[in-house]
């Protein structure tokens, strides 16, 4: 490999941005200045291979530029791509890929305006307009999909460049003060702790979110006192394949939405004779409607560090990456306290509780791009490609991340390890119903007077949830699994939440979305934001998807004030190629995109 | 003639095809199966020389057990594999990707595509006159070769030949996402700043002519490319030692362009500036 750079230079501060990141570079061939090149230089290639194995840091390069400048130029890239030994043809596809990345000039800060399901029900885009007023050239306003914020809808998150890069959250926001957290982030109000998402917060009756609100986040010692690490020194009294049958007797299914069985996952995982596993963590999250993994990272998130390392434990992992998703910047600052912490106390590192296992965690950062969520489209961004999903088979357990045996799981997946050890599968498996055991977090939003995070028992009927949530009147529809799942009506309030229940019922959990919606809900709009989401969020890579999402939009801006026979072909038109979509599509977005515009169709009347 | 290296004997397995039963050895995609059994499944991002990339998905096949549809140019076959090339469900899903990939491209000079579109049934137009598409003028920046990118259909070959799979230059890959996704350089500048080597191993892989020798383009934009008037030479290249095969392409005694065999076993394709495009001097007759 000959790579080629262009002329364009790095900025001094761009050179610096990179350099703290992967130190200063070692010789002229990874872009040391020419004058002070050392004679050895002339003679001897550096870089090559061992530098293209750290290929996985483009991403962090990349967010390193784009804190610090606001934005990645071509001189930027090439210094970077010097550095890592990356193709510039190669970083630029990558940099484009992200929506939270720009290769073009623009002001340093950045104010994301959720324009999503909960917050265009909130007012979004009154919001947008009215913040688009009182800003000038300094502050660039993007509408963003979720920023899963959507209990405190309609959210803002702005975003100033520099050293050290400033962040601050405004929801529920309002024009004045999102133009504030924009234009002084530093001096914006703070945002309200984590418990208050959890309307519940406090009752005896909690598992998962027992801690939050009553643990202090950036303490290790309060997490001890509060029960933490029990689980993991049970984990090494059981040895890892006991943990194992422990997860697998729980009956534990995954919370990602996929609803695989974790035991069998980490079974598998384990058995691979191919070495180093590896461990994931999924903590993406950009689902629209989804905000409980963010609950449970800002409220509680040395149970995710206890639970990664069990589940990193009983897999035969040593390395565990934490892909968070870019536009939680709360979550990460707790994050790496708490890893920080652990790491400090012998909680990770080369020897995990004086047990000889070695174990640490990785923190990645994604830059925006809700198809990173999908597992192996996941594995391509922490190494440094695009984010685009990879057929399969082969399956993860057996090449996954660098191509290694890999267990990939959600959050809120993990941290249900954790009671399973303390309180013992049996115990667990009493939990719930005989097909999805546990207790089971739902994000609900919308036309709710509680939004938030519930946390019950699996078996739990939609009313109960609702009730709990205080369901305003005039309720017209009810987005159950989020923008891939599915809408149901409010006669259909008696669905059990439960895996096998909403399968009987012909839609699906999902990742636990409730979003309520009242009459005052224009439904086509609803559906046409629907469509707009997977349409931006297609990776492009397959044609069902890419274009197809693209002619879904097209025939429902079509409809939108229109209604039956008005409507009939491009239904038909809508339904032909959701088909395809869903039959052909290399991965589950494609595969889901129609599934919420089609219930829609068939469960509501839209367009009746 | 061309030789085909021989490998070690692999295991043969049992599958079916339509219900008739069909042997392929191990490690043979679904696609094999099928054209060893005489069907004609089309395939567009699916490359002879190539790791498959399954992202056109118009080789759609059913296969007994599986969810969704599976792409048989990259599926292996397993044993007992029942597959079903031609159900309603995967005419379906073939139709529908021809009609959306003929409403977004130019599939003017991708060779079957019209066939096809006719065999499925397919038609792009009812998506509306103002259904989107890529809409981009050619981009014209060197003297070698010119992209269409109106004609991409983002099958990813093209990146794999200059990328690991071949070339090694990594001179393009695919920038943007979903339907704004591209093929392009570095900062999507014009081909002469970039990593190029102009090896056109690119053009001897993109299956719809989005990529074209310079010749080609300029004489159809001329209305005088007429590949029923050209002859087909293979011969060995003279520049180096290494001995290319060239495959010379004719139309009125001059050379139009130079593609290479295949099924070589030391180019798979593969050539170099000198072999792809030197060829003025041949047809320098002062
Ligand atoms: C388009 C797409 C987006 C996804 N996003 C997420 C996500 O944000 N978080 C998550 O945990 N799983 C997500 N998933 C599911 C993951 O691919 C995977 O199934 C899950 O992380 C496995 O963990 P689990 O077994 O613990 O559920 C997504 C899947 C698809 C197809
Ligand atoms: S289905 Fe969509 S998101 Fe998934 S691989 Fe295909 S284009 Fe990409
Ligand atoms: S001509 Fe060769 S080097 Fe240039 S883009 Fe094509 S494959 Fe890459
Ligand atoms: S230019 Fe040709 S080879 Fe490259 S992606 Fe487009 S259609 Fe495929
Ligand atoms: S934060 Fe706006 S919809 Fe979720
Ligand atoms: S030829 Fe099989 S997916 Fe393109």
């Amino acid at each position: 490999m000959d790579l080629h750079f262009g002329d364009s230079k790095p900025t001094d501060e761009e050179r610096a941005a990179v350099d703290a990141l992967l130190g200063p570079p070692e010789s002229s061939w990874e872009g040391a200045d020419r004058d002070e090149m050392r004679a050895a230089d002339l003679r001897w290639a550096r870089g090559g291979r061992e530098a293209r194995d750290r290929r996985d840091l483009l991403l962090p390069g990349l967010h390193a530029i784009n804190d610090r400048i606001g934005w990645i130029s071509e001189g930027a890239l090439d210094y970077l791509c010097r550095r890592l030994t990356v193709p510039p043809a190669e970083a630029y596809g990558v940099a484009t890929f992200y929506a939270m990345f720009s290769v073009r000039p623009r002001p340093a800060t950045v104010l994301h305006v959720c324009t999503d399901l909960a917050c265009a029900a909130a007012g979004a885009s009154e919001l947008c307009a009215a913040v688009e007023q009182r800003t000038g050239p300094g502050i660039r306003v993007e509408r963003s999909p979720c920023l899963g914020l959507c209990e405190r809808a309609p959210a803002a998150l702005a975003i100033r460049a520099g050293d050290p890069v400033r962040t601050a959250v405004s929801a529920p926001a309002t024009a004045e003060a999102a133009v504030l957290a924009a234009s002084a982030p530093d001096s914006a109000p703070e945002e309200p702790p984590a418990a208050l998402a959890v309307p519940q917060a406090g009752s005896p009756e909690l598992t998962l979110l027992r801690r939050v609100g009553v643990v202090d986040p950036e303490s290790l010692d309060d997490y001890r006192a509060h029960g933490g690490y029990a689980a993991l020194r049970r984990a090494f009294v059981l040895g890892p394949a006991a943990v194992i049958r422990e997860v697998t007797d729980s009956g534990l299914v995954g919370r990602g939405g996929a609803a695989f069985p974790t035991g069998r996952k980490w079974q598998a995982t384990a058995a691979q004779p191919d070495r180093p596993h590896y461990l994931v963590c999924n903590a993406d999250e950009s689902e629209p409607g989804t905000f409980k993994d963010r609950v449970i990272m800002e409220g509680d998130p040395y149970a995710l560090i206890e639970a990664m390392t069990v589940a990193g434990y009983a897999t035969g992992a040593h390395r565990g990456y934490l892909y968070l998703r870019g536009e939680y910047p709360r979550a990460l600052r707790l994050l790496e306290n708490a890893i920080g912490q652990a790491r400090a106390r012998g909680l990770l590192g080369d020897d995990v509780l004086g047990q000889g296992y070695a174990f640490d965690i990785e923190i990645r950062r994604g830059a925006g791009a809700y198809i990173c969520g999908e597992e192996t489209a996941l594995f391509n961004s922490i190494e440094g490609y695009r984010g685009e999903p990879r057929s399969k088979p082969p399956f993860p357990v057996e090449k996954g991340l660098f191509g290694r045996p890999t267990a990939e799981n959600n959050v809120e997946t993990l941290v249900n390890v954790l009671p399973i050890l303390t309180m013992g599968a049996q115990a667990y498996a009493a939990i719930g119903t005989g097909g999805s055991t546990g207790p089971k977090l739902f994000c609900v939003s919308g036309s709710v007077e509680r939004p938030g995070i519930y946390e019950l028992p699996f078996g739990a009927t939609l009313g109960e949830l609702l009730e709990l949530a205080g369901v305003r009147d005039g309720l017209r529809a009810v987005l159950l699994g989020g923008a891939a799942g599915g809408f149901v009506r409010p006669d259909e309030l008696g669905i059990p939440l439960t895996f096998e229940g909403t399968r009987e019922a012909g839609t699906t959990l999902g990742s636990g979305v409730v979003m309520a919606f009242d009459d005052t809900v224009a439904l086509p709009r609803l559906l046409l934001r629907i469509a707009e989401f997977f349409r931006d969020e297609s990776c492009g890579q397959c044609v069902p998807c890419r274009v197809g999402t693209v002619r879904q939009e097209e025939a429902l801006h079509r409809i939108v004030e229109r209604t039956g026979a008005a409507a009939a072909d491009d239904i038909a038109l809508l339904r032909e190629v959701g088909r395809a979509m869903r039959d052909a599509s290399i991965c589950g977005l494609g595969q889901t995109a129609w599934n919420a515009v089609e219930s829609a169709i068939d469960r509501l009347g839209a367009y009746e | 003639m061309t030789m085909t290296p021989l490998g070690i004997p692999r295991r043969l397995l049992e599958c079916t095809v339509d219900g008739e039963p069909v042997r392929a050895p191990e490690g043979a995609t679904v696609l094999d199966a099928c054209r060893s059994a005489g069907k004609d499944i089309p395939t567009l991002c699916q490359g002879d020389t190539l790791r498959p990339k399954n992202a056109c998905r118009v080789c759609m096949v059913e296969v007994e057990g599986a969810r969704t549809l599976v792409p048989a140019c990259s599926r292996e076959v397993e044993p007992g594999m029942e597959v079903r090339t031609d159900t309603e469900r995967a005419r379906h899903s073939r139709r529908l990707v021809l009609e959306l990939l003929a409403s977004s491209v130019d599939l003017s000079t991708t060779p079957r595509a019209a066939e096809w579109i006719e065999d499925y049934g397919a038609e792009p137009d009812r998506f509306g006159p103002d259904a989107a598409r890529l809409g981009e003028e050619p981009r014209i920046d060197n003297e070698l070769y010119v992209r269409d990118y109106d004609k991409c259909i983002l099958c990813y070959k093209c990146v794999d030949a200059c990328g690991d799979q071949w070339q090694n230059s990594f001179a393009i890959s695919v920038v943007g996402r979903g339907f704004d996704a591209r093929i392009a350089v570095e900062h999507d500048g014009p081909l002469t700043d970039s990593a190029c080597v102009y090896c056109g191993n690119c053009i001897e892989v993109c299956p719809t002519g989005a990529l074209s020798f310079k010749s080609e383009f300029d004489m159809r934009a001329a209305g005088t490319w007429d590949e029923s008037q050209q002859t087909e030479t293979t011969t060995v290249c003279a520049y180096c030692g290494v001995g290319c095969n060239l495959t010379l392409h004719v139309q009125d005694n001059e050379i139009v362009k130079v593609t290479s065999p295949h099924d070589n076993p030391v180019t798979h394709g593969n050539l170099c500036i000198k072999g792809r495009f030197g060829y003025q001097h041949v047809q320098n007759r002062d």
